[in-house]
Formats: C-alpha cells, structure tokens, sequence
C-alpha cells in the first residue's frame, strides 16, 4: 500500500543528539508543505538513558504521532531490540553494523534492514560522532524521497549562528548518507508531494508563551519544572524585548504569589508549573479569587504521584486542580487539546481572568507542552479584554463617591482599579470583606451586618461561574450523530482519539467524540444533551481512577459504560483505543449502526 | 507647567478604621511612624502600595490610605515583589511579623534580599505568635517559656539583621516601638533608599511576651549611631549585629547598620524596563514583533 504519510523514529542514548536531529527532520518537513506531528521520549537523565524521537508528516492534519512507523534509525542496540517491532510493511531499519546489533528475524513481515557504515562515513566528516545522526538521517531522507534543499535550508538556519564549516559537515553528512542508501537500497515509494509552504512548527509550550505575548501578558514567573519550564523559557528569550518582566523564582509559592503581585498592580500575569509546583500553589488560587485577581495558571501535568514520573504524559491533576485551595471560589479550569488549541486557549485565558478577575488555570500536559506540531493559524493579533478596568487617569470614577472595589453587581463583576489611581486606594484582603474592602473577619465578625456582608460576598464571586459558562464556546461531537458508540476523552488525548476514530472508519466502525476543553465550570445543560442518546460511552484518560469520568457523573449524572485508562506512563498509543473499541463493539455483539461503504466488522 | 504640588500631610494617611490591637501594642507606633515617613517623603497615598502577610501586624494595611493588599501568610514579600516588578513607579512597603517574615517567609524574605528589589521591609518583631495566642517564634529566645514551649524554647533564635546583611539587603536598620522619632526616620531614609530596605522593629506584645517587654527593651536599648558606628562599614555592621540575639549581650544595638548606595537594583538591570513602565503602553504586538515571532517558528 503506498501511503500517503511518514513516520521516522530515531532512538539512541540522551546526549546523543537525538532530540535535534529529529527536530531538523521535522522542520524539513513542516517547510515542504506537510503537515507535523513530533514527540519526543525521554528519560529524567540528562547523559545516557533511552529517548527516542518520533516525526510524523503528511499532507492532511496529523493529529498524533501514530503507532507504526516507517523508518528507525537506531544509534544503538537497545533502539533496534525495542524499536524493531514497530515497523510497518516496506519500512527499514537503518543502523551501523559495526555497532549496533540487529535481530533480522524480528522484523515485521515486509520490513527490511539497512546496514549502513554510518560511523566509517561520519568520520569522513567530521570527528564528532554525532554527525553519524545526520548521515543516518539522509539515508532515511533518500527512502522518503525527502526534499533535500529544504533539508540544507533548515540545517542552515538551526546552525546559522556557528561556524559555517558546522553547516557544511551537516550538508556532506547528509548527502553521503542519502547517496550510500540510493546506491544500495533505492527509495521507498511514498508517493508524498512535497511542496513549498511552510507552517508554523511549535510545541504546545512555545504556543503557550506565544499566546500570552500575543494577549500582551507583561509578567511571567516560574520554577523550573519538567514539562512546564520551556513556557518561561520561551517567555525570557522573547519576552524582555518587549517589555515582559519573566522571573525565575525561588519555589512555587514566590511563583504565584508574584504573580498576583503583578495581576493586583495591574498588568497580565500568568506563571506555570507541573503537577508539584502546582500543590505548593493552592493556597494561593484561593488567595487570587478572594481579592478577585486575575492571573492565568499554567499546570502542566505529568506522571505522578509525587515526583512519580518527571518525563511521562499523564493526566492525573484534575482532583488536584479542581481542588485547589480551601474553601470555595469560582474555579476556571481550560483544557486545550491540541497545540493550536493551547495558543487559542491561552489568549482566552488572559480575556477570562480580566473580564472575570479570577484565577483561570490553562491545563496541559507533558504531551501537549513538548510535542512540536504544525498549526494553520495563527491570529497574532488577537482581541484583548480588559473587563471592568478603570481607566488609569481616574476618570471612570466620580470624585465624590466613596469608590468600591467590591460592589455587588449581578455579573460577580467590580470596577477594578488599581495602585497608582488617584482616589482609589483600596486593601486586597484576603479575609472577608465588604464592598470598600475593610474587614468583616475579626471585630465585625458574626454581628449581623458581616453576616449579610459575608453572603453578599461569596455569592457575588460565585455568581461569575454562571457569566464564564456564557463565554465558553459550546462542545460539540465529532463523528456521526447516531454513532453505536461514543469516546469522551480531554485534553490532549483528543489526538489519539482523533486517530483512532480514523483508523475505525477506514474499518468501517463509527464512533462519535465528545472531546472536552472547557472543563470548569461544567458545560452541564450541552454535555448532557450530547451524550443522553448516546448507546455506549467509552471514556478515555490517561489516569489510574478515571477523574474525568468521575467528573463527568458529579456533573451530569451520566454513568460512561466503559473506559480505557493508561498509566504507564507511555502516551496513549491509537491502536489501543481503536481494539478497545473493537473489544466492546464485538462484546456487546452490537455491529456499527451507520452503513458504511467498506462493510462492516471483521 | 510648575503648578505647585498640594502638600501632603499626615492625615492624608489616616482612615477611619481603628486598629485592631490591643492596647499598648508596639504595632501603633509603628503605623504612626509610617505615616509620618510617607508625608515627610510628600509621597502621595495613590503612589503607595502596603502589602502584608497574616498576623495582628499584618493587619496594618487597613490601618492608613494607600492601596495595599493583605495576603497570605509568609508571602507578603512576594506578592510586594510582583507589585514592584509589574510598576516600578510605585513605593512599595512590605509590613509583617517575626513569624510571618523569619519562618514562614524566611526563604522569600533571603531571596527578596538578594536581588536587591527597590523595596522596603518592616517587621514587627514581638518574639511571639501573638494572633494564634502566644507559641513560640523564629526570634524567641532559647529558654524562653510559650505556650507550645511550656518548658522553655529550646531552639536558638534567627537573627534578622545579620541574615539580612549576608543576603545582600542594601540597608538595614533595626528600630524600637519605645523610640517612635528614631523609627520614623529609620523608615524615611529605608523607603528613599533605592534597593531592599530592612527595618527588624522591636514591636513588644503586650499580651503574650512578658520576656521582650518595652522594659526589657530600654534597660538594654543602645543607639549605635550616638556611640559613633559607621553605617557604610559592612565589617562593622557585621560584628555590631551579632550583639544580639546571637550573643545575647547586656546592650541590644539599635538604629541604621549598614546602608550602600554602591549596589545595583533589580529595576536597573531588568531589560523589560528599557521598553518602558509595565503597566502602561499598548499590550499588543506591533506588526514586526508579529512577523519576526512567526518566523522564528517557522
């Protein structure tokens, strides 16, 4: 079969350059009009250890980086003895026999091996053995019949700023390698066009810090933490320039509490995090709702619990997120899905907090943070609201009146100013208080006006969940209405589910996708419209307890028939959503409901 | 042009809300003291933001006119910081107890200090969890009896000024509630300091700490800048810092230790600065900024 897209696996030891080569290859190919999806593996060391680097590519939208693969270029054996299985009919395995050993009658049936000398030739090059990496990638670029001026461009660009000889050792690596692979393998027939478009190729990180430059965030803070550090990274290397303060802090609790520093001083701020960070956080995101502070918060979140698994996906933060902090106050929670969605989201994010002066948490993931994906578009310009914010030369304000930074509205919304405004002074407490500000939580406490303050309070900044339901966009399903089965899924495990319902279709299986973003406040009314005439519900999440699924009946009532829970700590793999499926349709002994063209079930 | 500036008085910085404290509480003076700082400085309350953490001394924000924000407990320094951070146009004064600033806070209070942020701190500083009803504090004496120390504190206390002092704080003062005309001035000269201003202020509680009373305080009070200190001496702020509580000597030195003006601030080296004041200008990307960001990605 000749497909109509790739997958390269490149594996090796970290230090071992995996990460850059596989990111070269990816570039080359989101400059040749292909669409891109890359993930990178690896383990919490920083030399030796196992990772691997998958590309995906091909001409419609790649939704996640697949189960087979086409090509593996194994820098050692341990990559070719755990790899070796994952090709597909007409892959290759490229590797140097001279030092890495290879198994041929594990190869899949139709894969083949390509021996190739890719250390003898590197060292024609080059005494760094890294270069190996790049003559074994234009091997693989030969079989892809891979554009090779679009390779020279982008090497040209990644190394652009060292020495025009490090470009050069690249261009000759690369070319010898595809020269040695043409002459004693040929190319494989892929049958790909590529053109000459390019996309953006980023990381659902870099949209993260895109977004809040383009919602015109002016503070930033972090601690570095695995997979929510290349946000603020990202955020120092760009931001300075243009007048965005990022900070470095000394743990978690600095992070936030700096941040709404900066939210009550009023700029836009945000920080990020993962999982632990984001436990030393909650007190705070009470602290931010009370004095009704917008800030965005970042998680990211990765196998837990505790230090649990520093470089796994996981999504297994949302007790923790829904949780946050003592007491109750009006909780935001956004879940974007996928890397354009985390740019989207993040823009939102900073619209939500100001209009609503809350807290709002942006939850990703470490698949979502650190998988480089191609997107169409992105509005760098996109609008920005400021909500109920008080001019800063005072004017919105009568001179006369005492001002109330929190006045009773029906939306849970106050004019906001903040220090610098002449005749505004206010305190942000975080104990109750009344409308100006003062106190009700020590002398005035339970005296009969405090009693009324006190309820007017928390239900004014409760009553703000109900407007922040209005602006959230409504889910919708994707796949056939009348579908036997339904996948519900958040996050970024839409992309997984994305690609299996693909793979069932071309089986001639339908199932529809509710695949949540919005997750508080609940979309209670619209997801339970969508699901109520659904005949199964298969809820996949990548956590041990099932906390969407659980979420999803405190909600709604509705009880999923079914799940597929992962937490091993891999992503989500298609194939196991798709024999999940398989498994329950031929259990159930239902057959797909929607005629199809290719028949029914095998 | 030069329209004179309205002159600002002390009670520009009074509101209505009476303090909290109990009578007698060394947390009056220091309110008072802070007020008159601000109006001798003729720094308008509009351009003041009092942040503090949680105690009865944290309650001090509600206490005068300025914005403010009374956060969580420890983190006043934080939260101060970011406010600096986000507009650096803005006198910002951090104000909290021994328990909030030395334990809770104490890792943001060495970090604050070190980066040398244009902020000034006043901890009152009373030796005794006096809002929880009187356990033992990170500045409490060893020996000395509380009710979650019943049979004496057995830990040897913190001692803030010279922590401060090797954190790289660029003036650093220790005040008394018994001598309010010194602290007024020891927090005029910290808040027209440019970098991390400390002021330890003996602060005594009248309820619970019957060790560190204004008695005790006076019998030992000696003021270094009478006996001839100099306070751009850093070798000599640091020995006159050990004095107490470290060496528990018969004579506790108060007044101004150390001051540099030779360190740079946070806010000088902060590229984000060069574009201008945080909170003002346009927050959206200028059509290059748009393109080069893209290009990048690309």
């Amino acid at each position: 079969m000749a497909t109509k897209e790739i997958t390269l696996r490149i594996g090796g030891a970290a230090g071992d350059g995996v990460n850059s080569t596989g990111e070269i290859f990816a570039k080359t190919c989101s400059r040749s009009d292909l669409h891109v999806y890359a993930f990178n593996a690896y383990q919490s060391v920083i030399r030796g250890g196992h990772v691997w680097y998958q590309i995906r590519a091909g001409p419609e939208k790649v939704h996640s980086v697949g189960d087979k693969v086409d090509v593996v270029i194994a820098l050692n054996t341990q990559t070719a003895d755990l790899h070796i299985e994952a090709l597909r009919a007409g892959g290759c395995l490229i590797y140097d026999p001279k030092k890495v050993k290879v198994d041929e009658a594990r190869l899949p049936e139709g894969a083949k091996a390509f021996p190739i000398p890719l250390g003898e030739i590197a060292a024609q090059f080059s005494k760094n053995p890294i270069i190996q990496n790049t003559v074994a990638l234009g091997a693989a670029m030969c079989w892809f019949d891979a554009p090779f001026d679009t390779f020279t461009e982008v090497v040209t660009d990644q190394f652009g700023h060292k020495k025009a000889e490090i470009i050069e050792t690249n261009v000759k690596a690369a070319q010898a390698g595809y020269d040695y692979a043409k002459e004693h393998y040929g190319k494989g027939s892929y049958g790909l066009r590529y053109g000459n478009k390019r996309r953006p190729l980023l990381t659902g990180n870099q949209a993260l810090g895109l977004g809040a430059m383009a919602a015109g965030c002016r503070f930033y803070s972090f601690y570095p933490m695995t997979p929510a550090t290349s946000i603020g990274q990202f955020l120092a290397e760009n931001g300075p320039q243009k007048g965005i303060v990022v900070k470095q802090c000394e743990d978690e609790i600095a992070v936030i509490n700096m941040a709404i520093g900066a939210g009550y001083a009023g700029v836009r701020a945000a920080c990020g995090t993962s999982g632990g960070g984001f436990a030393l956080m909650a007190e705070a995101m009470g602290f931010a709702a009370i004095t009704e502070t917008p800030v965005v918060v970042v998680n990211s979140q990765r196998g837990g619990p505790s230090t649990g698994l520093p470089t796994a996906p996981e999504q297994a933060d949302l007790p923790l997120m829904l949780g946050a902090g003592q007491g109750d106050y009006p909780r935001i929670i956004l879940s974007p899905r996928n890397v354009q969605e985390a740019y989207d989201m993040m823009v939102e994010a900073f619209n939500l907090a100001e209009k609503w002066q809350n807290p709002v948490i942006v939850a990703s993931d470490l698949l979502l943070s650190e998988h480089l994906e191609t997107v169409d578009t992105l509005d760098l310009h996109p609008t920005i609201e400021r909500g109920a914010l008080l001019p800063f030369n005072g004017n919105g304000h009568s001179p006369e009146a005492p001002y109330l930074r929190y006045k009773v509205t029906p939306s849970g919304v106050s004019p906001r100013a903040v220090p610098g405004m002449a005749r505004h002074e206010y305190i942000a407490g975080s104990d109750e208080h009344d409308e100006d500000g003062t106190l009700v939580s020590d002398v005035r406490y339970l005296l009969p006006d405090a009693i009324e303050v006190r309820n007017a309070q928390m239900e004014k900044r409760m009553r703000k969940l109900d407007g922040v339901l209005g602006d959230f966009e409504k889910p919708t399903l994707v796949g056939p209405a009348n579908a036997p089965l339904t996948i519900v899924s958040w996050g970024s495990t839409q992309g997984a589910v994305r690609e299996a319902m693909a793979w069932l279709k071309s089986e001639g299986i339908d199932v529809n996708s509710l695949e949540i973003n919005y997750v508080y406040p609940f979309q209670t009314k619209e997801v339970t419209d969508l699901l109520k005439t659904s005949k199964h519900i298969l809820m996949v999440e990548a956590n041990y307890t099932g906390q969407m699924e659980k979420l999803l009946r405190q909600e709604t009532g509705i009880v999923c028939h079914s799940h597929l829970r992962k937490y091993s700590g891999e992503v989500i793999w298609p194939k196991e959503i798709v024999e999940k499926v398989k498994s329950i349709v031929k259990n159930t002994g239902k057959t797909p409901a929607a005629p199809t063209p290719k028949g029914g079930m095998h | 042009m030069a329209a004179t500036a309205p002159q600002i008085s002390l009670t520009d910085y009074k509101v209505d809300t009476k303090p909290t404290w109990c009578p007698g509480c060394g947390d009056y003076a220091v309110l008072t003291a802070i007020q008159k700082a601000l109006s001798d400085l003729q720094i308008p309350p509009h351009q003041v933001a009092v942040v503090s953490g949680i105690g009865c001394s944290s309650n001090l924000p509600h206490f005068l006119r300025a914005f403010g924000v009374h956060s969580l407990h420890g983190r006043a320094l934080p939260v101060a910081q970011g406010i600096k951070l986000a507009n650096p146009d803005l006198h910002v004064i951090a104000v909290g107890g021994d328990g909030d600033g030395y334990g809770i806070g104490q890792g943001h209070f060495i970090h604050a200090m070190r980066r040398n942020i244009d902020i000034t701190y006043i901890v009152m500083n009373n030796e005794i969890y006096g809002l929880t009803t009187g356990q033992t504090s990170p500045t409490s004496l060893k020996g000395m009896a509380t009710k979650s120390t019943p049979n004496g504190n057995i830990e040897n206390p913190v001692n803030p000024v010279g922590l401060a002092l090797m954190a790289g704080a660029t003036y650093v003062a220790r005040g008394f509630s018994g001598d309010p005309k010194n602290l007024a001035e020891l927090y005029k000269n910290g808040i027209a300091h440019k970098g991390f201003s400390l002021i330890d202020t003996q602060s005594p509680c009248v309820t619970y700490n019957k060790l560190n009373t204004y008695d005790y305080f006076r019998g030992k009070y000696v003021n270094i800048q009478t006996e001839g200190h100099d306070h751009s001496n850093f070798e000599a702020a640091v020995r006159r810092s050990l004095e107490w509580p470290t060496l528990l000597s018969e004579k506790i030195p108060f007044g101004l230790f150390y001051e540099t003006k030779d360190k740079r601030t946070y806010d000088e080296d902060e590229l984000a600065y060069k574009v201008g004041n945080p909170l003002h200008g346009d927050l959206a990307l200028t059509k290059d900024e748009a393109k080069s960001l893209l290009e990048s990605l690309m």
